[in-house]
């Protein structure tokens, strides 16, 4: 298996500052209800940015090795 | 795109990045800073910048002083100290003179390193004592409710200052270097991957260094400035920095109101454990002979 | 019998420290302390330590507890003005529970005072100087020799319990030059804190156990990686608003050292066994009472001295032991009436308690106290 690489919510940590939907660059965040999520019908291309700004580490890209992790990713 | 857990709750609270995992204290997280504030995001530049270079956890200590910036030395998983108001540099120092082979590093506000603790800046500075300062600079005393700091921009308004800011403001980094820090450098929230850079660069300098970091007070700042939310505060900061180097080619009148990034110095002078060692062993051969 | 050498208070005091393994110093020139500086300067390096000149008062001692908190023995010292500025850090370590020892050479104040005169004025502040409830531990040695064996122990028992200890000096003391008798080599008991060995991250900084305990401390630097705060925090170290943990925080604090009071506390007590009249004095004020007492001996008084060696914790007991059976207690201080107060909470329904004291700047004399004993004294207003 190849390496994947994921974008991931913790939306227990996220403050809805809008700084990671501001500053992506393919739009493809939004904040609602106070929260950050991917926008429908966008496209993120993991660039990493949204980890970079965050200030609550609350996005983040994981790069994984097996599909098939203790977590299940849902979307 | 969000993440369901197999597991209870807890568990999903630590749910965090290889790099906030192995250098934060996730089971603190999130930290107290309010939304948007532009701590975080400098704690996590440290921490990158400390794993960008290899730094061993357990050689790398965090000091700390008083005010929201204190706050990151117990989200990191050093060593951490969170001293008293204004004195993080010289318990730092101690720390260094006690074991030379720590690396030392401050996280401290405008208010804390450059009002009550303005004095073991200077020295610090001047004595080239091999600890790095990183400044979280948010214009403004965040802790107590938003009164004007050092670096609150003359005319500019807090609750201490409600006709609007008299004093001069402090150029933070210049004041170290005039005071003889060995590396002295401008980073902003904004420009993340610069700043990264240069705080590596100043923790591989051997003598005294200090990044003066442009952080962001949405709360307390940017309301009583009408500066809008955080993410206004970061795009002024993406439009109006300007690096050393461009500022070197503009006037005066041109550089106003800008933020100007990048390192202002970066001189070789003996570092004081560094002579201090070398004093005791010229006292040991003295005795020999 | 060790060998005998001349030496000066501030320079016994030094001495002792090294003696004691201090191996950072951290200060700020200060009249009548400065000595302890520059003989620090000179000593420090010769034996592998470190001495460095501060920029200030309150970053010497921050300086001296970031030194312990990465494991070396660290001490600064001043004088009123500096003791003074030395107070928030003294409570941080006192909260932090960082070994740490601060001398104080107490002058004439307050303010910048009369600096080269000698003085007991800040026996209270060194008990309630800093801001919030703490525990204190603080000597005061009256010779030369003592000076040098008192900060042996002002150090072991910082390291002991985990706290800073203050050293009260004064002037008399600190200029003084006497013969000093040096321990015989390898004769110096030293306590070193115990330090936690092996990391273990689900080690508690600051655990609670039932009992004398005190917790291990781990120096920066060797793994251990916790946190260190001067706001009340819980057992590992991390800080809280909770009014339990902060109680259980505070209690354990003070028993730290109220539980040890037998171990700490010690005093001199001097032709006590039939007196009927106690001269109550300590530091350099004990030369002139010594005198005094002889004096008064010599008249057929039954005269004794009661001399605290621990000042803070006050030796209470003690002087509760011996109070019911004097006519009189006669406390005699370099200034306005400060350990007299203590005094007098403690033997004041047992006898009468009356002060004679200097705050001019001049010491007391023999003949001061023996007035006093006497029943002549001119009054504390005169």
């Amino acid at each position: 298996m190849g390496m994947t690489k994921e974008l991931i919510i913790n939306s227990a940590w996220c403050k809805g500052c809008g700084i990671c939907a501001a500053f992506c660059p393919k739009g493809a965040l939004e904040i609602v209800n106070e929260k950050v999520r991917r926008k429908e019908g966008t496209d993120c291309i993991l660039c990493g940015m949204c980890e970079l700004r965050c200030p609550d580490y609350a996005i983040y890209i994981e790069s994984k090795r097996e599909e098939s992790e203790q977590w299940v990713k849902s979307y | 795109m969000s993440v369901v857990s197999t597991g209870d709750v807890s568990e999903k609270t630590l749910q965090t990045s290889d790099l906030i995992y192995k250098y934060m204290r996730p089971e603190h997280l999130p930290q107290i800073w309010c939304p948007g504030c532009g701590n975080g995001t400098i704690m996590r530049d440290v921490v990158q910048a400390i794993d960008n270079l290899g730094l061993s956890r357990d050689k790398t200590v965090i000091v700390s002083g008083i005010g929201c910036s204190s706050r990151a030395a117990g989200y990191m998983d050093f060593d951490t100290i969170h001293t008293t108001h204004g004195r993080a540099i010289a318990f730092a120092t101690g720390i260094k003179l006690a074991n030379p082979e720590l690396e030392v590093i401050v996280i401290a506000g405008d208010g804390d390193i450059s009002a009550i603790g303005g004095n073991h800046l200077i020295h610090a500075a001047r004595r080239n004592i091999g600890i790095t300062v990183v400044v979280m600079n948010n214009n403004i005393y965040g802790m107590t409710g938003g009164q004007y700091s050092p670096t609150t921009p003359t005319g500019d308004y807090g609750t201490t200052a409600p006709y609007g800011n008299l004093d001069r403001s402090f150029d933070i980094a210049g004041l170290a270097y005039g005071a003889g820090a060995s590396y002295a450098a401008r980073g902003s929230v904004y420009h993340v991957r610069e700043t990264i850079q240069l705080i590596q660069d100043g923790i591989r300098n051997i003598g005294f260094s200090i990044i003066d970091v442009a952080s962001i007070c949405p709360t307390y700042y940017g309301r009583k400035n009408k500066k809008g939310s955080a993410v206004d505060m970061l795009k002024w900061q993406k439009e109006n920095a300007v690096t050393m180097e461009q500022a070197a080619r503009m006037t005066d009148e041109q550089k106003k109101g800008k933020l100007i990034i990048g390192v202002l110095r970066q001189a070789q002078y003996p570092e004081f454990t560094y002579q201090y060692a070398r004093l005791i062993a010229r006292l040991a051969k003295e005795r020999e002979e | 019998m060790g060998k005998v050498v001349l030496m000066q208070g501030n320079e016994a005091c030094v001495e002792g420290a090294i003696a004691a393994g201090m191996r950072l110093y951290a200060g700020y020139p200060i009249t009548p302390s400065t000595e302890i500086a520059e003989i620090s300067a000179l000593r420090l390096p010769q034996v592998g330590g470190t001495f460095i000149q501060m920029e200030d008062e309150i970053a010497s001692i921050a300086c001296a507890i970031g030194g312990s908190v990465a494991g070396t023995k660290s001490m600064t010292a001043t004088s009123g003005p500096g003791f003074s500025l030395k107070q928030e850090n003294l409570g941080y370590a006192a909260l932090a529970e960082i070994p740490l020892v601060v001398v104080d050479v107490q002058r004439t104040g307050p303010s910048t005072g009369m600096p080269t005169s000698p003085s007991q004025g800040d026996m209270m502040m060194a008990r309630w100087g800093t801001h919030g409830d703490h525990p204190v531990i603080a000597l005061s040695p009256s010779s030369v020799e003592e000076t040098y064996r008192l900060i042996i122990r002002a150090f072991n028992l910082s390291e002991k319990y985990r706290t800073p200890v203050l050293f009260m000096m004064d002037e008399i003391i600190g200029h003084l030059r006497e013969g000093v008798t040096l321990p015989e080599e390898g004769s110096i008991e030293i306590e070193d804190r115990l330090t936690v060995r092996f990391p273990d991250p689900k080690r508690k900084a600051y655990e609670i156990k039932s009992g004398r305990f005190i917790p291990k401390m781990a120096p920066f630097g060797k793994g251990q990686r916790y946190n260190i705060t001067g706001l009340m925090h819980d057992e590992s170290g991390f800080p809280t608003n909770s009014p339990e943990v902060a109680e259980k925080l505070m209690s354990r604090l003070m028993h730290k050292i109220s539980d040890h009071y037998d171990d700490i506390v010690q005093y001199e007590a001097v032709g006590m066994e039939d007196a009927d009249v106690m001269i109550f004095c300590y530091g350099g004020t004990m030369r002139a009472a010594i005198s005094a007492q002889e004096e008064l001996r010599a008249q057929g008084k039954r005269c004794g001295i009661f001399r605290p060696i621990t000042i803070w914790p006050f030796p209470e007991r003690e002087l509760r032991d011996f109070a019911p059976r004097l006519k009189k207690i006669v406390v005699a201080e370099h200034n306005y009436g400060q350990m007299v107060l203590e005094v007098e909470r403690i033997a004041g329904k047992y006898c009468p308690v009356e002060f004679v004291g200097k705050y001019n700047g001049t010491v007391l004399t023999p003949q001061d106290i023996a007035k006093a004993v006497l029943g002549q004294e001119e009054g504390k207003e005169a």
